[in-house]
């Protein structure tokens, strides 16, 4: 059977690891590489590098990280942030990324989609959605880190990106980024049972059962995780063996 | 002793260079690894491997638009049978041909056709993630346990015409071939490069494999 993936996400400012509460108040919690080797080590299933670094000079620190990871960890690993054109997703395919997420330069020009899919295959590419409620209309998508509002409606954006070629859509919900009271179950299974590719749920996980509700009420076929591993909350063996025992299929 | 593997731009071909760099280097007598497209090169591997991401046919058109690329493979392999390993559509790549954007030759070398996954509705497609795989005992599948976990990401699977050539399958929840194996050619439709302890083991497998 086919495993519910269960992958740590971090946070690189300048090859630095750090993870927001609402995408502010930004704590450092570490080395990515070294992070990256402790979360395959125990068992996490992918790994996800999302880069939060402002300026374009320091693009060539998050490559190193990149390029170190890769030589040290053998699953899966997916850059994004700051993605914008091909050549951005060649070099970091280059480096040793996997697959590629692409979040604000797929909004403000939809043709990179299936370009880009054309070129590496849909299994490289991720389409990254912010998404936040918009009353009871469904949820509109941000950009630019989540700083700017759009009034593209998610569900529809979603369904657009899988056809024109997106391999998998990674789904934050704004709405609950950083608050640890479970990720938004309505926003996941609403995307999740429209489309064919799989949804990776995003924001909100603050508990074991929370990643439980993400698989049964979300319908998410893999559950991302950022602060609740760095500060050893949780380890991702905790994560397996909670979903385990409710017998929901893990890697172990 | 010489192992090539093919660039021919696939994107996987630095996570697959990367892991079988590391299983090499912890062999007795490791390989000398060449990534490289120049045919003079090919014709003097003793193993080769193919990577492979993306569409059928797009891979199939990046190996034949290298002059020489495809012939010097087939030498070696055919010609000289020179252990092969093809991973995910380096895999497929060996059909007689693939369904995906409408009917394209592969290389003809195992026979059966790429066809899409036949899934029910709530199923995702690609088949995306770790899953089970179940095998044929062989030396190519030495020091892995039954129903191992091993990444795949693929939307097509290659349907072998002879049972005989599909040693390894897995669920979803229909029967896919996860490997396939006809005299000195592999191919795994899984990819062990990203598939942590137990994909180093198949890379060692396939370093250490001598086919008669």
């Amino acid at each position: 059977m086919l495993k519910k993936r269960i992958i740590p996400c971090l946070d690189v400012d300048r090859g630095r690891v750090v993870k927001g509460v609402n995408f502010v108040d930004l704590i450092d919690a570490g080395d990515p590489v070294e992070q990256a080797k402790i979360y395959n080590s125990e068992g996490a299933d992918e790994l996800c590098f999302l880069d939060i670094t402002a300026s374009s000079d320091d693009r060539e620190t998050l490559f190193e990280v990149v390029k170190k990871t890769a030589e040290n960890c053998f699953i899966p690993l997916t850059v994004g942030g700051g993605v914008r054109t091909i050549d951005d997703i060649s070099r970091l395919l280059h480096h040793g990324a996997d697959k590629v997420s692409i979040n604000t330069a797929a909004v403000e020009n939809i043709d990179l989609v299936a370009k880009a899919a054309k070129k590496y295959g849909s299994s490289t590419i991720v389409i990254a959605v912010d998404a936040k409620k918009n009353g009871d209309k469904g949820w509109n998508i941000f950009t630019h880190g989540g700083r700017k509002p759009t009034d593209i409606d998610a569900l529809e954006y979603c369904i657009e990106v899988a056809n024109l070629g997106a391999g998998e859509i990674l789904l934050t919900s704004m709405d609950r980024d950083g608050t640890k009271i479970g990720f938004d179950n309505d926003l996941l299974s609403t995307v999740s049972s429209s489309i064919d590719i799989p949804v990776i749920a995003s924001g909100g996980v603050g508990n074991l059962e929370h990643f439980v509700e993400g698989v049964l009420k979300g319908g998410a076929s893999a559950l991302l995780a950022a602060s609740i591993f760095h500060f050893g909350e949780y380890s991702i063996k905790d994560v397996k063996t909670y979903l385990a025992e409710q017998n929901i299929a893990v890697r172990i | 002793m010489k192992l090539v593997i093919i660039n021919y731009g696939s994107g996987n071909l630095h996570s697959v260079n990367k892991a079988f760099e590391v299983v090499n280097n912890n062999l007795e007598n490791p390989y000398e690894i060449i990534v490289t497209n120049t045919p003079s090169e090919i014709l003097n591997a003793d193993k080769l491997v193919l990577p492979g991401v993306g569409a059928f046919q797009d891979c199939k058109n990046a190996i034949h638009k290298i002059d020489g690329l495809f012939d010097s493979l087939e030498q070696v392999v055919i010609g000289e049978k020179k252990a092969f390993m093809g991973i995910c559509v380096g895999m497929q790549l060996l059909a007689e041909k693939s369904l995906e954007f409408g009917e394209c030759e592969g290389f003809g070398w195992i026979p059966g056709e790429v066809i899409k996954i036949e899934a029910p509705a709530d199923y995702k497609i690609p088949h995306m993630g770790w899953n089970e795989v179940t095998f044929r005992n062989h030396e190519l599948l030495n020091n892995i346990s039954q129903n191992t976990d091993f990444y795949f990401v693929h939307s097509y699977y290659f349907r072998t015409q002879k049972n005989d050539n599909c040693i390894a399958t897995t669920k979803y929840p229909n029967p896919i071939t996860a490997a396939v194996l006809k005299e000195n050619i592999f191919g795994t439709q899984f990819h062990p490069e990203k598939s942590h302890n137990n994909g180093k083991q198949i890379i060692a497998n396939f370093l250490e494999w001598e086919p008669s």
